[in-house]
């Protein structure tokens, strides 16, 4: 893993939280390659065009305008294009149903989003490598699910 | 109808390879899991092209050394958490030291330095990811699952699978089958 590059794709409309990500992204030790859109439509715009290489992992604001986090997620779970991406759905405030709901509809990951910045590059950390364990030790992604 | 399979990692890797293998006129002793000898000289479009065949079973050539020896640790962990029984009585780290014949401290090192996470993390993605499959084929209850997979009970049990995924292993349960019942309402839909 120490040579390669993991490709994030971010999805959120705040410039603020994409700054936020972006930087903690940055500074952690696994070295990633970000794409940054700025809302739903935009995300699935680049996904679908077979030129852009697919991320290896999405991360997906649950609120924003135009498509939501939730609307984007059943999209790509419908496209056998998208099987190997996995998404991972963040928020300030959840509650266990909706959660679960993201669960059931094909999120891998959900994140309560953190203020701290040292606890998001962490949150950040864990989930990567995480990801990197189900796309290289042959695991099945299917049963991949991470709250945290 | 829906039917759940059940499958031998080992031997399934071991008939691919060899089919692979044999349909390409190669000779070959495989030596242990994950571990083969090729017996002649193997041209660069045999090799290029035995990857490309190995590749779409998501098998991969690993290459330099330290990657040889962290698959090999990893294979390690993989066997020794799937053994049907008697899963080793041995601490992990006294089993994969002599199983790779290395200190325990240097592959813990060589494990964390290329993988980015250690290996007591891995052995327990790993023992939670077996749960997963117990606890989807339906057979065994939660108990049962925590006394094969060397759990002293079910609340520990529980608790590492809360800690490792942050869900617990009933809500998993009705999470997965959920998502099944969700796809098979979606292609009955598009069809």
């Amino acid at each position: 893993m120490n040579n390669d590059l993991i490709h994030v794709c971010l999805a959120d409309d705040d410039a603020d939280d994409r700054l936020f990500f972006t930087e903690a992204f940055d500074s952690i030790k696994i070295k990633t390659a970000i794409t940054v859109v700025n809302d739903g439509v935009e995300l699935m715009d680049f996904l679908n065009n077979d030129e852009n290489s697919k991320p290896h992992i999405l991360f997906l604001d649950l609120n924003m305008p135009r498509k939501s986090g939730m609307e984007c997620l059943s999209e790509i779970k419908q496209d056998s294009r998208f099987n190997n991406i996995a998404v991972a759905i963040y928020s300030t405030s959840a509650s266990d149903r909706d959660i679960e709901d993201a669960f059931v509809k094909g999120a891998n990951v959900y994140i309560r989003k953190p203020n701290d910045f040292e606890e998001l590059k962490r949150i950040l950390n864990e989930v990567i490598a995480l990801n990197w364990q189900y796309h290289t030790s042959g695991l099945n992604r299917e049963n991949f699910v991470l709250s945290i | 109808m829906k039917v759940y399979v059940k499958f031998d990692i080992n031997a399934l890797c071991r008939k691919i390879l060899q089919e692979q293998l044999d349909a390409s006129g190669i000779n070959y002793r495989i030596i242990a899991f994950g571990e083969i000898e090729i017996l002649d000289k193997l041209s660069a479009e045999k090799q290029r092209k035995l990857e490309e065949h190995l590749g779409e079973y998501g098998i991969q050539i690993v290459e330099n050394q330290k990657n040889i020896l962290v698959q090999k640790i990893k294979d390690a962990i993989v066997e020794m958490v799937n053994q049907e029984e008697n899963q080793p009585s041995l601490k992990s780290s006294v089993y994969l030291a002599e199983k790779l014949n290395h200190s325990y401290n240097y592959i813990s090192n060589l494990f964390s330095e290329v993988t980015y996470s250690s290996i007591e993390s891995f052995i327990i993605l790993q023992k939670i990811e077996r749960a997963k499959q117990l606890i989807l084929m339906n057979e065994l209850t939660f108990t049962e699952i925590s006394y094969k997979l060397n759990y002293c009970n079910v609340a520990h049990f529980s608790t590492q699978f809360k800690n490792t995924t942050g869900i617990t292993p009933s809500a998993f349960q009705r999470i997965i089958k959920k998502r099944r019942e969700l796809q098979v309402q979606e292609q009955m839909q598009n069809n």
